[in-house]
């Protein structure tokens, strides 16, 4: 039809390939564009993939052993832990090298901590060991194995060796385990004690308790989105300020709310009491637990559940549900199949909100949940400040990333992610 | 086809007034009687409140005051979806999350068919509306012509016998709506059901309807066959609606039986018929369509009156000739010519003699 022969590369009007001039011409436009987004991309970098970068890296990053104790891990590499025999005078010789410089540099007790998150009481022998070994010399006091016995017995014990020798190596899959109610020890991966197997069950719960606060969001949220989409444009305004009013106040204000409404001596049980619906004697207990932490955390999650909801129903028209009902549907049935599911994207864009959300929640159920009703990312602030055990708060962290990454795919893979709409 | 206003049509509004806000009235005072079978248009500018009667009679408003009846049963407390109207809306309101061919069940389906039956008659409706091979598609990817006649098979499918059409074309160009005005009709008459259209389109009005009730302010101020209200309009606002229309105004000067004359504030006495206007000295204006004007005086009768006319104006238009005088200080004075061998072509700036018979000049209120 045109004079352009169907074979061979169409050429422009300076007579190169017509492909390299467009590409040429696009990778201006897109350098252009690219210093245009450049503040933003430097932003993005600073403030979320060098962190969640750091964060991925120290949840397994184990440097400190062989950086405080560099001959003690080479010498003991070839010692049996299985033989039930102590390592080598050799070993102990290299150690005390080892703990004279770190001493000097005061970095035996950072060591002695990070052991002690695998075996309680070590930190002590680093410390009371570490005033002692001070004051040797590394060639005329030897032979050393029997003195630090004498400063404290926990030397002459198989296990703290296998230990030093277990974490020697640069990165450990420690955290994790921990993370996971499991145990790195030298004799393989094994189950924490009984007390200390908490973090499942805190996962567990954080995920269950998510979950009931996004469908105490969709039931609470649902009417009243409805109502801002169909009531006249007036009573809509004044209803959406009610909606976005919590966000004028201060999250610790209203959470600090839910205790005075919810506590034994609260404004809720008074009027229960007063009512007569409870004996005096007999006040519920309706915070401190799951229950308050359910209940703050739906009424401040709730805003996030009716904003996204209400921008999708805004868009359905009136005439849909007329159309139902001409058609010869009750009431019932034109809501539920035709104005209900084209709802559904509002749905799960709240959802996916509330539920993010709330599952890296930390300072409401931090006040309300007593120690029922904490999440995992209150045990991740206390590894952070308290504990100061980082590696296995990134663990923890790491996990519950990809945890909502998973939950994201498994979204997309049921509902499909194209059918989530913010308007 | 032709109803009369009366308690024994299929569909009855009497005395119904509508008031959203109980302050004015929406529609005022609305009597009206559809026969089985007919097609009765709703005519009339925006906001004259033809949605608010079909929405009062499909159950989504209620009437503030009177009747309405459908098949002699007052349907005031029956809720919309036990009404069993069709009705097609202007924007279509096809559920955009099902196929067509389930949006044409789900009537159905609430009645509790059958999926065989079902079927069956979804295909039948889709055929109906020639859209056999669409039924696996979303409305979105239909274009407008197809969706409207989805909609339109979608208020059949469940062989209502009344439906309800708000301006079901408006978003429809020229050619395709008249296209789908022939469809609908030939539908309409050809299933036998009672149809009543809502439209601000004159010339769909006339060309589809049996019957046309032109609104004005929550009135019917006509309600006629098309050729009755283009020729026989019995007020002022119906004749300048309805139509090209030339508008002449002065005062009765006296009427004898048939044939009223009328002075024109310009002077110029005319001949007219009184049709609402019955004492001398009554203010009227008259009206004439442009196609009823006459240039050769011999085919009028002796001792009409006739007036002075200056060309200001003429337009080829191939089939016919339009011409602009100024009549008795009317400038914008139209004459439709038909395109004949014999018929002259006036030259702008020349003057002529017109009359008309008196039978084609309504003199109607003021
Ligand atoms: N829901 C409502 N609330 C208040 N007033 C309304 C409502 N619906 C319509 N009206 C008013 O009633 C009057 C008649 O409206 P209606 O929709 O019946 O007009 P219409 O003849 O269908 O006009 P159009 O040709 O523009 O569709 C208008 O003045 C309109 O403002
Ligand atoms: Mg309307």
């Amino acid at each position: 039809m045109t004079d352009v022969q169907a074979s061979g590369p169409v050429l422009a009007a300076d007579g190169r390939p017509l492909k390299r001039s467009l590409a040429r011409a696009l990778r201006r436009q897109k350098l252009r564009a690219l210093m245009l987004i450049a503040p933003l991309l430097f932003f993005v970098a600073i403030t979320f993939v060098i962190p969640i970068g750091s964060m991925l890296f120290r949840s397994i990053e184990n440097n400190i052993v062989g950086d405080t104790l560099p001959e003690t891990v080479l010498a003991i590499a070839s010692w049996d832990s299985a033989s039930g025999e102590l390592p080598d005078e050799e070993v102990y010789a290299a150690f005390v090298r080892d703990m004279i410089v770190a001493v000097k540099n005061k970095t035996h007790t950072r060591l002695g901590s990070r052991l002690n998150y695998e075996l309680a009481g070590i930190s002590s022998m680093f410390r009371q060991s570490g005033r002692q070994v001070r004051k040797w010399d590394p060639v005329e006091d030897a032979p050393f194995r029997d003195k630090l016995i004498d400063v404290h017995k926990g030397w002459g014990e198989v296990s703290t060796w296998a230990l030093i020798q277990t974490y020697s190596g640069p990165y450990t899959s420690g955290y994790f385990l921990n993370a996971v109610d499991l145990q790195l020890t030298p004799e393989g991966i094994k189950l924490q004690p009984e007390e200390k197997r908490i973090l499942i069950k805190l996962f567990i719960r954080t995920l269950v308790m998510s979950l009931i606060i996004t469908g105490a969001c969709i039931l609470l949220g649902y009417p009243v989105a409805w109502l801002l989409a169909n009531l006249p444009t007036r009573k809509a305004n004044l209803l959406l300020i009610l909606v976005l009013l919590p966000f004028w106040t201060s999250l610790l204000v209203r959470t600090s709310a839910w205790k005075v409404m919810l506590q034994q001596q609260g404004v809720i049980n008074d009027v229960l009491v007063w009512l007569g619906f409870v004996a005096d004697d007999s006040r519920l207990i309706m915070i401190n637990n799951q229950f308050g932490t359910i209940v703050a955390m739906t009424h401040i999650l709730l805003p996030f559940m009716i904003l996204p909801m209400f921008s999708v129903m805004q868009t359905i028209p009136p005439s849909y549900l007329r159309a139902a009902k001409s058609l010869g549907a009750t009431n019932w049935t034109a809501f539920w199949r035709v104005y209900f599911p084209q709802s559904i994207p509002g749905i799960g864009a709240g959802c996916i909100l509330v539920f993010i959300l709330s599952i890296g929640y930390y300072i409401t159920p931090e006040i309300v949940g007593g120690t029922k009703g904490v999440f995992i990312s209150n045990r991740i602030a206390y590894h952070i400040s308290s504990s100061l055990n980082w590696g296995l708060a990134a663990a923890l962290g790491t996990i519950l990333l990809v945890v909502v990454l998973m939950l994201y795919w498994a979204y997309d893979r049921i509902v499909g992610i194209d059918n989530v709409k913010l308007g | 086809m032709s109803a009369e206003n009366g308690s024994d049509g299929f569909v009855t509004f009497e005395s119904v007034q509508k008031s959203y806000d109980g302050e004015t009235l929406v529609v005022k005072d609305l009597n009206l009687s559809i026969a089985r079978g007919e097609f009765l248009t709703m005519l009339g500018p925006s906001g004259s409140g033809k949605t608010t009667c079909l929405m009062m009679l499909a159950g989504f408003e209620t009437a503030t005051h009177g009747d309405i009846r459908l098949g002699g049963v007052s349907i005031n407390n029956i809720p919309p979806h036990k009404r069993g109207i069709g009705m097609v809306f202007q924007n279509y309101a096809l559920f955009p999350h099902m196929t067509v061919a389930e949006n044409l069940s789900f009537p159905l389906e609430v009645r509790k068919l059958d999926k065989s039956e079902r079927e069956q008659k979804v295909m039948r409706a889709l055929d109906m509306v020639q859209m056999g091979e669409f039924g696996g598609r979303r409305p979105a990817q239909l274009s407008g012509g197809q969706q409207q006649r989805i909609a339109l098979a979608r208020a059949l499918v469940f062989e209502p016998e009344l439906v309800l059409m708000d301006e079901p074309l408006g978003a429809l160009d020229k050619q395709l709506r008249e296209h789908m005005q022939f469809e609908i009709t030939k539908l309409a008459h050809d299933l036998g059901i009672t149809t009543v259209y809502v439209t601000h389109d004159q010339t769909e009005a006339l060309t589809m309807s049996d019957r046309v009730a032109v609104f004005n302010d929550g009135v019917i101020q006509q309600l006629a066959p098309p050729d009755e209200l283009y020729e026989q309009p019995t007020s002022s606002f119906v004749a300048q609606f309805i139509g090209e229309n030339n508008a002449l105004h002065g005062e009765v000067q006296s009427i004898d039986g048939d044939v009223a004359v009328i002075k024109l504030n310009s002077g110029d006495l005319i001949d007219a018929k009184p049709v609402n206007v019955s004492n001398v000295g009554d203010k009227t204006m008259v009206s004439i369509r442009p196609e009823r004007v006459e240039f050769n005086m011999s085919r009028l009768a002796e001792g009409s009156h006739t007036l002075k006319a200056e060309v200001l104006e003429f337009v080829y238009m191939g089939d016919t000739f339009r011409t602009r005088l100024r009549v008795a200080d009317n400038d914008d004075f139209i004459v439709k010519t038909r395109n004949a061998p014999d018929q002259v072509r006036l030259k702008p700036g020349s003057t002529v003699d017109i009359g008309w018979m008196p039978s084609d000049c309504r003199a109607l209120d003021a």
